[in-house]
């Protein structure tokens, strides 16, 4: 019994305990001259872990009693987790190298909030889901605060602690009510006790408050207060790591909790979620606008594309999950790709973050610039790039779903996000002559992960690599 | 049958943009008159292969023809194909690109990401005119945005940047509404097939009975909503009073070719929307709306006219007058009978020629002064007498002299909506007679008198590349304004189709309220 349970959640075993081996072997050997290879040897087990969770395991597969589920929708999540984070380490290696940044603790932290994200996808309990999510915040807080001597970037793990605890209080609470009300916490139990129509005042209350907290997590507004100021404050890698794995790790839990467990009660959350969705887009198209540094812009701007996903969610049809994970897959590699370029912005080895310093960017560096300009379109949705294929998603969910107002504020405000992703267009391509220039060289693996990332914007529309019928299988193990 | 053809022209302008993107190296004078032939041997290619579609086309056959499939991403399909309505002006496009890539000639400045731009610009309008997948179409006429937003903002004037931003943005905004719309069709219809299909949009009858949005009755119901949501987009593209407002900017900004593109090519995408969307698919909607785009058509004719007489930016006046004429064509449209969708047609494809011509004219004294002030200029004809009789020609066929096309189109579309609206006929009427006094007056000013300025003592007359250049056009605007029955005979079947299937649907729709007020 024990032994078929183990074999369940035998990945999340095994990156637990290459994590301690890690740490074991850097606290007895040469502590951070082993970053580096720690790094690689992270980023080659997720690779590697990626494989083995898409190519095996059909079906469902349920381990101790429920309070966990490996089925299609968990394996779509955990390769899409895993190979983000993989790639954000191997492009974060040598600017931590340079920074002196690259302390032993960063792949760790990072392989371990791994596991928390692996865990939290494949929550069939909300004592699962909590455990998983408090892993992988914990992991990442600290990861926010790396740059120990730097004031801004302890202020912004401070600041995501602080508030990670808020939003980890709000959704024990909205999951004690859950339990009261339904006598459970497993999902599977909670489905049976929240029917559409029936569900008691307790329990609406509960599900507000899970919404609440996860709301949180993916920085959907009114609860993206932290965003800015995270992505701003901590080192640029750690800011690509928090754009993308834990984004698609706490959207696929949303996902999870809401379909899993109030599975039956669409109509009561589909229209928070909905509300979620339309703050969000409105917000940071909007707040974006006046930004003038690039990091604290791709917070805002993932807070908007945060808002189309939820749209997607908001849908409440297998469809709806559908264009969701699409919308994440895709929006997980357009951000790959953009904080490749990020960390590529340097001026005499310190990095740069103005977006005017990207004045005539593209007279100097015309490559980059051209795969930047690929990704900023598809950032905004303009086809035909594969960005706007996510938007095209997640607007067919919602008004298949009857909510053709939230489709139709959507595309309003993509309009008005994208007014400053071509700004920076115009930096790039516009500007005038001038004198100081960003660093030519930066490595052979950014400008890597920039153009191919950038060519499967424009090569994803051909077929989008099966990520389609993948994600068409995930959502149909999540929605029946 | 299923050929290539198609596919063949729309994608190797794109080829040859991969292969300038990627092979091209350096920006010195060789890699310059590389880039410049590769993309002119490759418009002229795809002009050649085009005209192959042409001949082979059978007018008779009201239809899609060359039509060419395969499986896509979400259900939708790759599709092309061309009918009467959409093929001239593919062949307008596949004719129009040579030229403009020739009078680039003199650009020095980023050659080789110029000659990609319009390359792929070109797929992507030639595309606009061939898709038959909704998703597609939508997918090419929002990706032309991209280049042409690159080309009024890398080489564009001085105030190029709020050109571009305002061009992009105001634009986008009008066609994501369509976007909701196409989404709604697909999820009404089941289908983004747009014609030729066994199931197809064209075949399908989108709801018109009426009901009450937040309190407001909508007459037509559905169609009507979709029809305003994609005359939102068309109605910017085309464009039409009163949201004109940011193609004089654009085309003061953009550089010459860009211009020339920008009138002669991406303007009839509204226009082309209209008669491939609007009228077939909603055509309770449109009968809903036309008396309101008859009278828009009716004041953008007469106000843009007068706006044109007060312009000092040669650029400027010319752009004021293509919204004047986009309006005859707005008004033959929604005319909705055999005449005014002939004429609407005519005169994009003749409004194609002419203002490409005028726009290349005042390219050509601009190179030489770099100015385009009319107050600068001033009696031309005396050391430009080839430039003079070309721009008098030019001139005379926006005007709408008989023996031009210009006067075919006005002539077919006035005569159209004097049927359907006396009023707004008059009152377009006398915009021709506007359109004479601000085209007539800013000739005279420019090319008539005595030359006193001391800078024009030293210009000199049309070279021969540029003569080349306009050639092709002259001929074509002579060509069409004595024997029309080249373009006529060619769209004839497809717009009698389009134009009883129209009929017959408003007809029907009459009938059923009728039939359901009797029942009360």
């Amino acid at each position: 019994m024990i032994t078929a349970d183990l074999n369940v959640i035998l990945p999340e075993i095994l990156l637990s305990a290459f994590a301690l081996a890690g740490l074991l072997v850097a606290v007895y050997t040469t502590k951070d001259k082993v970053g580096g290879m720690l790094v690689w040897a992270t980023a080659l087990v997720f690779v590697l872990l990626a494989t083995w969770i898409g190519s095996t395991g059909e079906g469902t597969q349920i381990a101790f009693n429920g309070m966990f589920v490996q089925d299609g929708f968990a394996r779509f999540a955990k390769v899409t987790i895993l190979l983000s984070a993989a790639a954000v380490l191997v492009m974060s290696e040598s600017y931590m190298r340079t920074r002196g940044l690259l302390r032993f603790e960063y792949p760790i932290l990072v392989a371990l909030s791994a596991v928390g994200m692996m865990m939290m996808v494949s929550a069939g309990d909300l004592m699962a889901l909590y455990m998983g999510l408090e892993l992988q915040s914990l992991a990442l807080y600290v990861v926010a605060s790396l740059r120990r001597d730097s004031v801004r970037s302890t202020e912004a793990g401070l600041k995501y602690f602080v508030l990670g605890a808020l939003s980890s209080g709000l959704l024990l609470y909205g999951a004690s009510l859950v339990y009261g009300y339904a006598g459970t916490t497993l999902f599977s139990g909670i489905i049976t006790t929240a029917q559409a129509g029936e569900t008691s005042i307790g329990m609406l209350l509960g599900i507000v408050f899970l919404i609440s907290g996860l709301a949180f997590k993916v920085s959907a507004v009114p609860f993206h207060m932290w965003t800015p100021d995270v992505y701003e404050g901590s080192p640029t890698p750690v800011t690509a790591f928090f754009a993308t794995a834990p984004k698609v790790a706490a959207m696929a839990l949303f996902a999870r909790v809401m379909h899993d467990a109030f599975g039956n009660a669409v109509s009561d959350w589909s229209q928070i979620v909905a509300l979620l969705s339309l703050l969000s887009m409105f917000l940071g198209a909007v707040a974006a606008i006046g930004q003038t540094n690039i990091k604290r812009l791709m917070a805002f701007s993932s807070i908007a594309h945060m808002g189309y996903a939820l749209m997607g969610l908001a849908a409440g049809t297998a469809f709806g999950v559908q264009a969701m994970l699409v919308y994440m897959a895709i929006y997980v590699t357009m951000n790959v790709g953009t904080f490749a370029f990020i960390l590529m912005m340097q001026k005499d080895g310190a990095p740069v973050t103005d977006i005017s310093a990207l004045n005539m960017y593209a007279k100097s560096h015309p490559g980059r610039a051209m795969s930047m300009l690929v990704l900023l379109f598809s950032l905004a949705g303009v086809p035909p790039m594969l960005g706007f294929f996510g938007k095209f998603y997640v607007l067919r969910a919602a008004y298949d779903a009857g909510l053709a107002w939230l489709a139709i504020a959507g595309v309003i405000a993509s309009v008005i996000g994208a007014y400053y992703y071509i700004r920076i267009v115009f930096y790039m391509y516009f500007g005038e002559e001038q004198s100081e220039q960003l660093d030519q060289s930066s490595g052979r693996i950014l400008p890597v992960f920039l153009t191919v990332s950038a060519l499967i914007m424009v090569l994803g529309i051909i077929n989008m690599f099966g990520v389609e019928a993948a994600a068409l299988e995930a959502a149909g193990a999540l929605v029946n | 049958m299923d050929t290539h053809l198609l596919s063949i022209i729309t994608f190797l302008p794109a080829l040859a943009a991969v292969i300038l993107a990627v092979f091209l190296r350096g920006d010195d004078a060789d890699a310059q008159r590389n880039a410049k032939w590769l993309a002119l041997i490759t418009t002229t290619a795809t002009f050649v292969i085009s005209l192959f579609v042409l001949f082979e086309f059978d007018p008779q056959n009201p239809g899609f023809q060359f039509v060419t499939e395969a499986e896509w991403l979400l259900g939708l399909k790759y599709r092309l194909g061309v009918d009467g309505i959409s093929i001239l002006f593919v062949m307008l496009t596949t004719f129009m690109m040579p030229l403009v890539i020739a009078a680039s000639w003199n650009v020095d400045k980023r050659v080789k990401e110029y000659m990609i731009a319009f390359l792929l610009l070109e797929t992507l309008m030639l595309g606009v005119f061939m898709a038959l997948d909704l998703i597609l179409f939508y997918l090419f006429f929002e990706a032309g945005l991209i280049p042409m937003f690159l080309i009024i903002g890398i080489w564009g004037g001085a105030n190029r940047i709020y050109a571009s931003f305002k061009f992009f943005l105001y634009t986008f905004f009008g066609s994501v509404l369509m976007l909701v719309a196409m989404v709604a069709m697909f999820a009404d219809a089941g289908t983004t097939c747009i014609g030729g299909c066994d199931v197809s949009l064209l075949n399908h009858q989108f709801g018109s009975e009426s009901f009450s949005l937040l309190g407001i009755q909508i007459v037509g119901g559905m169609q009507t909503l979709m029809f305003l949501a994609f005359f939102a987009s068309f109605a910017v593209k085309m464009p039409m009073w009163p949201v004109h407002t940011w193609l004089p900017d654009a085309h003061v900004q953009a550089p010459t070719a860009g211009s020339v593109v920008l009138a002669a090519i991406l303007l009839k995408m509204g226009g082309y929307g209209f008669l491939r969307f609007s009228l077939p698919m909603f055509p309770v909607g449109s009968d809903v709306m036309a008396p309101m785009v008859l009278w828009m058509s009716a004041i953008a004719i007469v106000y843009t006219s007068l706006v044109a007489l007060v312009q000092e930016d040669m650029k400027k006046l010319i752009a004021y007058s293509s919204v004047a004429h986009m309006g005859f064509v707005t008004m033959g449209i929604f005319a909705a009978n055999q005449q005014g969708i002939d004429g609407a047609i005519f005169q994009m494809i003749s409004h194609g020629f002419i203002s490409g011509a005028l726009f290349l004219a005042v390219g050509v004294i601009y190179d030489r002064m770099h100015t385009r002030e009319i107050d600068a200029y001033g009696g031309l004809v005396n050391r430009m007498p080839v430039y003079a009789l070309i721009f008098l020609f030019f001139t005379m066929a926006n005007v709408g002299l008989p023996g031009t096309s210009g006067f075919v189109g006005e002539f077919l579309t006035l005569v159209a909506v004097f049927q359907v609206n006396t009023w707004v006929a008059a009152v377009a009427a006398t915009g021709v007679i506007f359109s004479a006094a601000y085209a007539l007056w800013l000739y005279r000013r420019v090319v008539m008198g005595e030359l006193i300025k001391e800078s024009l003592k030293g210009i000199k007359d049309m070279s021969a590349r540029e003569k080349w250049i306009v050639a092709p056009l002259v001929v074509m605007t002579l060509l069409l304004g004595v024997y029309p029955a080249l373009v006529l005979d060619m769209i004839g079947p497809s717009v009698t189709a389009l134009v009883e299937n129209y009929a017959s649907a408003v007809e029907a729709a009459d009938t059923a309220i009728q039939s359901a007020a009797a029942s009360h």
